[in-house]
Parts: structure tokens; C-alpha cells; sequence
């Protein structure tokens, strides 16, 4: 499917490749087909639209970088804001300031609550807890032998009672659970459809009776574009505060997560990878967005696209080095490729010749934002040629920036120390420059 | 309450879901444009219908409307589209021999799609015509899979035959499949544990499960059924076709067709696999079954009122 996806996205820009910029029509077009692949992976039509709206705003205007093909340019910009989208960090479970700490699990039928129940009291277990594990699905037929069972092949405390209402259920192995000092308390809730009025206000009255730390949202990753209406129905009636996606040892792309995200806006928290009950996973939006994009590979396969945008860009300067037009845009460029590299002043050792020479160019990480700051407070003009930088125009920069006119001095004095090195420094060859760079 | 009526109580959500959307498509006088096929696209792809069944249905409705000449409303037309493509499905399929005793019904799929339930209301289904039924527990996996299934042979007075969590499900099926003819059942339905179709362990287990149903009898299973949640998305198409290269399925039933989800899907499996839909589930009652119509699923995904009162 990525495979198909990159050869389609190829042929909408071939003739694209090495000149102008991403340009709104052949942008569009592309997009259409990866629509058509997110509608594969079951994303929601609307917000398959949303997200790609998007996506559209970022890479129109983009320059074509000729070492990288415009379809994987546009695919490394689809893949990143796909990850910001499902959340861009993985989010961690709340505690509750006054224990016992109440996790209660919602969802439609046959999600995967019981089993997830099971696999969080011995996530928590092994983390040190002593959790409860509360049998309140009174619906299903043995579903309360069923988590029953779970819990003790996992060495859990379970809590079952022949209550008429789950919310009394619940209410009283709350009770229990202070008795026994155990902690966390798991709700397992019976299945409902979202619909139900009557199920719906029985959840939202064990909410109220127990304010749990969290509620947490079960979905099948094999939902389809349906997925968004049910996490909206029960979001808008529970306000739950993250979701588990179960199911995920399948082959479904999960494009359910993205919908419930959308919708949502609450974290993903867990996967679920197996029937063993250990088979319990964080949420890696990464991950998740290589998913629903095609194959574990696409992740390699941006990284391979920025690592060329990297390599051109570092042409581009070696370039510019050679011709001595080093500015203080190439400046800014190189210092926000040497952030992303690792500590500067071992990249700046590296450099053949300049070992012992910089002593003065000394720049911790720290400043490194300071004269990122300073250099876009400079306009065009004073970037490219910074000889017009008089005084005036240094406290003006210095106030945009919110530094002393003696840090633009010193800037200016390492910018031209710099200029004077390099003027020493010839050669190494073609492609010196990019070999430097991609050494770690 | 007639078996249509059931089945409009079980789509009534669905095609209030749907008619409103549908009403603004085939407002009265529209003519098909690619601006009436636009958001028919929509609206077909937000049913979980997918690409290419979308695609195809809509150049079917686009050569249905040039042989008609406009003589029929474009609703109507889309109507007959649908049923037709399901229909399909179901003439492919040859009627199995209806007189042998008893008739083996394997219920079969992913987990959490209400396997049990089904079977549950299947049993009670049969049992109000008078049949002997007989169940036999075949998921030895899940823990208390047994259990939930003896709760529903007690509701519909049914026997059973179970062995113990984590016996092979080969044998207990067998043995029940031994039982049924001793006691001269009218119909086995099988239970299995829930798989994914990407275990290739679990799809094994399946096929010895149907092989030493043959070993005793050559027609048997006479019905294998893959039930479906109706809110499954693109993956539906994926799991029918893994079941089938294990065991080929005589039929779908359709589950939890009383929530939002339209079960688009299953257009797309009947069309792909030739395999008809005989059952939808919608609800945890036990007459919240229906048998499958084809007519009655298009007027509710078109949300066609008249057809659906009218039957």
C-alpha cells in the first residue's frame, strides 16, 4: 500500500522534480490518492479532510529539493503532522491525590474491555500496586466469571457481588477496596452502544458516585469511519480522558485512532497487542501514524528524506563556503543543523583544521537559542550582508531580541572570526561538508 | 412481531442516521450528476462501503441511469443498485441439502463480534419452529466462554455438549457433533473462540475443527457463518477473506446493527467473496435476530421509508 502510495505520489511530481516550488495544484492532486489510502486505513472521511487540509497549508510554497523526491517530501510533512495529530508524546496514566485511585473502563461491546481490565491490574501489579479489579458488567452473560478467572491467573484481588445496579456494585467495592487498602480500583463496565440513553446514564451515574482519576475510552481497532461518532458520544457524556486501542496484533491500519484523536482530543494511552494478558503496550504516535500510512518502513523511509534534506542543505552552504558568501542566514541554517546534531562544539572539533582554532567561538546549547533569536530579529538585508550592522540597528536587534547590544557585538565577532577561518580553510573536496555533517 | 418489523427496529437508528444525509442527496427532481455522484461518494464512504465498492456502484447507477432515460427516481435506481450487487451474493450460492439430520452450524470470527450472542438468539431462532438444538461449546480459550454459552442454552432450552477450558476445539466439537446424531438433533451450532485472521495457529485450529467434521460426515459443516460487527471498517473485507481461505464461509451475519455504524463493509465482502449475508443482529434480546434482506438493507442504507414500513 506505502509502496503503491510513493510510486503515485512519484508520478503526480516527476515533472516537478529539481525545479519551483510545491505548488497548490499538483499538491491537491497528490493529496487526493493519499486520501483515498487513509480512507483504506478506516480515518474518517471528515477528518481525513480535516487532517489533509492541513498538510495542503504546510507544503504549498515548500521548495522542491532535488536530492529528495517531491512525493517523499510531501509524505515526510503528511507523516509529521500525522504524529502531532495522534498526540506527540505518549501520555502517562493520572493518580488520584486521595487513594484508592479509580480507573473505570468504557466502550462498545466486545471491544476488549474485561481483557484490557485484566492486562491494566497486571501492568499496575507488576509496577508495585496492590489493584482491585471490579466486576460491573451485570449485562453480559459470565461476564464477571469471566474477569473473575482473568484475575486470578494474574494473582489480582477481583471484586463480584450479586448487586441489582452497577453503580451499587461499584459503591461497594469502593468499600472493599479502602478495607483492604488496595489500589488502584478497575471498573469493568458492561458493553453499551452509545445510543443506549438508559446504559449511558448509568455510567455517568457511577462517574459521579466514584469521580474516577481516569476513564478510559476501550476501541477496536478494526472500527471504521463509525468510530468517530461513538468516542464523540461517549466523550461528550463522560468527558474520558484517554483512550486504549485493542486488537492491534491484527493486520487493521487503525485509522480509528486518528478519528477518535480528532474528535476527542484526549490521549491515546495504550495498545493492546495480544491475548496473553501481558501483551499490553504504551502508545507511540510514531508508530501509530507509520501504521495507518502503510508499513513499519515509512519511519526509515522519512528518515532517509530528512537525512537528504539535511545533505542538501549542507551542499547548498558548501557551496556558499566556497564562493565566501557565507552570511548570517547560512549562519542560522547551520546552527539549526547542528542543534539537531548533538552537542556543537564536538561538530565544530571535527571540522579538519579547526581543531584548537575556535576557542573563543565557544557556544553552549543554551546560547544557542539566544542567537537564534538575535539572527531573526535581523532583517534580510542585515542577514545577508551584515556590514551594515551599525549601532542603531544593533539595539534595535537587541531589544527584538531580548538581548544586550554587547551579545550582538560579540555575535557579529564570532560571525567574522568565522568568515576569516574559512577563508584559511580550503578543500577537503566536494562533498566535505555533507561527509562532516553525517558524521555523528 | 413479523420478521421485517424486526428488522426495520433494528435499522430505524441507521436510517435515521442516514435518511437525513440521503434526503439531501436525492432531493426530489435531482437528476444523477457528478454533483448528485459527489456526495452519494460521501456518503457511501462515510457507510464504511470503501473505495473500490463505491466506485463500482456508482458507474452501475451511472449505466442504470442511461438505460432508464430518466424514467425512474435516482433514489429508486440507487436502491435496486445495492440490492442488486447483494443479490448477487446470494444466487451464487447454492442451497445446501435441507434434510439432512442435523444440520452443523459453525459460527465463526475475530473476537468481540458477538459470536455467542449470535448463537444464543440462532438457537432461540430455530427453536420457535419447533427444531431440537443442540450447542456445543467450541471456544475453550476465553475464560468463561463456556459459561456464557450454557447461560444461553438454559434461556432457549437447548442441550449442550462442553468440555473443559483449554480443550482442543476439534474434539469437543466432534463429540458434539456424535451427540447431535445419537439424540437425532435437528441443528448443531458450534461455537468457536474468537481469532484473528492473522494468527495462522488459530486459522489451523479452524481447519481441523471443519476436517473432523468431514471425517464423520462429507456435508458437514453445512453452514459456516462469519459474523461481523457491523461497525467494522475496511479490515472487514480483509478478515472474510483470511476465514475463507481456512474454511469457506456460506454466509455473514451482521451484529450491532442498532448502534450508528451502517455496515457498508459487507457490500463490499458480498461483492468481492460472493458470499450472501443471511443474518443481522441488533440487540442482546433473544429475538433481536433477523434474517438477512437485501431489499430491506438497501432502503435502509438509502433510508427509504416506504419499503421499509411497507414490509
Amino acid at each position: 500500500m506505502f509502496d503503491e502510495l510513493t510510486q503515485k505520489l512519484d508520478k503526480v511530481f516527476r515533472r516537478l522534480r529539481g525545479m519551483g516550488i510545491l505548488s497548490e495544484t499538483n499538491i491537491h492532486n497528490a493529496l487526493r490518492d493519499v486520501r483515498r489510502v487513509l480512507l483504506e486505513s478506516d480515518v474518517n472521511l471528515k477528518v481525513a479532510r480535516d487532517f489533509l487540509a492541513r498538510v495542503q497549508e504546510r507544503a504549498v510554497g515548500q521548495e522542491v529539493i532535488g536530492s529528495v523526491s517531491p512525493a517523499q517530501q510531501v509524505i515526510k510533512i503528511i507523516f509529521d503532522e500525522m504524529v502531532e495529530l495522534l498526540g506527540g508524546e505518549s501520555a502517562r496514566l493520572l493518580v488520584s491525590p486521595r487513594p484508592p485511585t479509580v480507573y473505570m473502563v468504557v466502550g462498545l461491546q466486545g471491544s476488549g474491555k474485561t481483557t484490557f481490565c485484566a492486562k491494566l491490574g497486571l501492568h499496575l501489579k507488576t509496577k508495585g500496586r496492590r489493584p482491585l479489579l471490579v466486576a460491573a458488567d451485570l449485562q453480559r452473560p459470565a461476564a464477571q466469571e469471566q474477569l473473575e478467572i482473568l484475575a486470578e491467573s494474574i494473582g489480582v484481588t477481583v471484586f463480584r457481588e450479586k448487586a441489582n445496579r452497577a453503580p451499587d456494585a461499584c459503591e461497594a467495592a469502593m468499600d472493599y477496596a479502602r478495607r483492604n487498602s488496595l489500589d488502584p480500583v478497575i471498573i469493568d463496565t458492561a458493553g453499551r452502544l452509545h445510543i443506549d440513553q438508559v446504559l449511558m446514564a448509568e455510567l455517568e451515574e457511577i462517574q459521579q458516585r466514584l469521580s474516577p482519576a481516569e476513564i478510559l475510552f476501550v476501541a477496536d481497532s478494526m472500527t471504521g469511519q463509525d468510530a468517530v461518532n461513538s468516542a464523540k458520544a461517549f466523550y461528550d457524556k463522560l468527558q474520558f480522558s484517554g483512550a486504549i486501542l485493542t486488537k492491534l496484533d491484527g493486520d487493521a491500519r487503525g485509522g480509528a485512532a486518528l478519528s477518535i484523536r480528532a474528535v476527542t482530543q484526549q490521549p491515546i494511552k495504550f495498545i493492546s497487542t495480544g491475548e496473553k494478558l501481558d501483551a499490553l503496550e504504551v502508545f507511540h504516535p510514531s508508530r501509530m501514524a507509520s501504521r495507518i500510512l502503510g508499513k513499519g518502513d515509512v519511519v526509515s523511509l522519512v528518515e532517509k528524506a530528512q537525512e537528504a534534506i539535511d545533505q542538501e542543505e549542507a551542499e547548498k552552504l558548501e557551496q556558499k563556503l566556497r564562493k565566501r558568501e557565507f552570511d548570517f542566514e547560512d549562519f542560522l541554517s547551520q546552527l539549526r543543523q547542528l542543534k539537531k546534531m548533538g552537542p556543537l562544539a564536538g561538530m565544530l572539533e571535527m571540522i579538519p583544521g579547526m581543531a584548537g582554532r575556535l576557542k573563543d567561538v565557544k557556544v553552549d546549547e543554551g546560547a544557542l537559542r539566544r542567537i537564534e533569536a538575535i539572527i531573526l530579529s535581523m532583517t534580510l538585508e542585515e542577514r545577508r550582508n551584515p556590514k551594515v550592522l551599525n549601532g542603531s540597528r544593533r539595539r534595535r536587534i537587541a531589544r527584538g531580541s531580548g538581548t544586550r547590544v554587547q551579545d550582538i557585538n560579540r555575535l557579529v565577532e564570532q560571525y567574522q572570526q568565522m568568515r576569516r577561518m574559512l577563508k584559511n580553510f580550503k578543500g577537503g573536496g566536494p562533498g566535505m561538508l555533507r561527509r562532516m555533517m553525517k558524521a555523528p | 412481531m413479523g420478521i421485517f418489523s424486526r428488522i426495520k427496529k433494528g435499522f430505524s437508528k441507521t436510517r435515521e442516521a442516514l435518511s437525513e444525509k440521503m434526503g439531501a442527496v436525492f432531493k426530489p427532481g435531482r437528476k444523477i450528476d457528478d454533483e448528485l455522484l459527489a456526495e452519494l461518494e460521501e456518503v457511501l464512504l462515510s457507510s464504511d462501503v470503501g473505495w473500490e465498492t463505491t466506485d463500482e456502484l456508482l458507474s452501475r447507477l451511472k449505466d442504470a441511469a442511461k438505460e432508464d432515460r430518466g424514467k425512474t427516481e435516482p433514489e429508486e435506481l440507487m436502491r435496486q443498485v445495492i440490492a442488486s450487487l447483494l443479490g448477487e451474493a446470494e444466487a451464487a450460492t447454492e442451497p445446501a441439502d435441507n434434510n439432512e439430520k442435523p444440520r452443523v452450524i459453525l459460527v465463526v470470527g475475530v473476537n468481540g463480534t458477538g459470536k455467542t450472542t449470535t448463537i444464543g438468539k440462532l438457537a432461540h431462532y430455530y427453536r420457535q419452529q419447533n427444531k431440537n438444538v443442540m450447542l456445543v461449546a467450541g471456544d475453550t480459550f476465553r475464560a468463561a466462554a463456556i459459561e456464557q454459552l450454557k447461560i444461553w442454552a438454559e434461556r432457549t432450552g437447548c442441550q449442550m455438549v462442553s468440555s473443559m477450558h483449554g480443550a482442543d476445539a476439534a474434539a469437543v466439537v466432534y463429540d458434539g457433533f456424535e451427540s447431535a446424531i445419537n439424540r437425532g438433533m435437528d441443528y448443531l451450532i458450534a461455537d468457536t473462540a474468537g481469532r484473528l485472521h492473522t494468527k495462522s495457529n488459530l486459522m489451523k485450529e479452524l481447519e481441523k475443527v471443519a476436517r473432523v467434521l468431514k471425517k464423520k460426515r462429507e456435508t458437514a459443516p453445512h453452514e459456516v457463518l462469519l459474523v461481523l460487527d457491523a461497525t467494522t471498517g475496511q479490515n472487514g473485507l480483509v478478515q472474510a477473506k483470511e476465514f475463507t481461505r481456512a474454511i469457506p464461509i456460506t454466509g455473514l451475519v451482521l451484529t450491532k446493527i442498532d448502534g450508528t455504524a451502517k455496515g457498508g463493509i459487507l457490500l463490499s465482502i458480498s461483492r468481492t467473496l460472493n458470499v450472501p449475508v443471511k443474518f443481522v443482529g441488533f440487540g442482546e434480546g433473544l429475538d433481536d435476530l433477523a434474517v438477512f434482506d437485501a431489499d430491506t438493507f438497501a432502503a435502509g442504507l438509502l433510508g427509504d421509508k416506504e419499503t421499509l414500513e411497507s414490509s
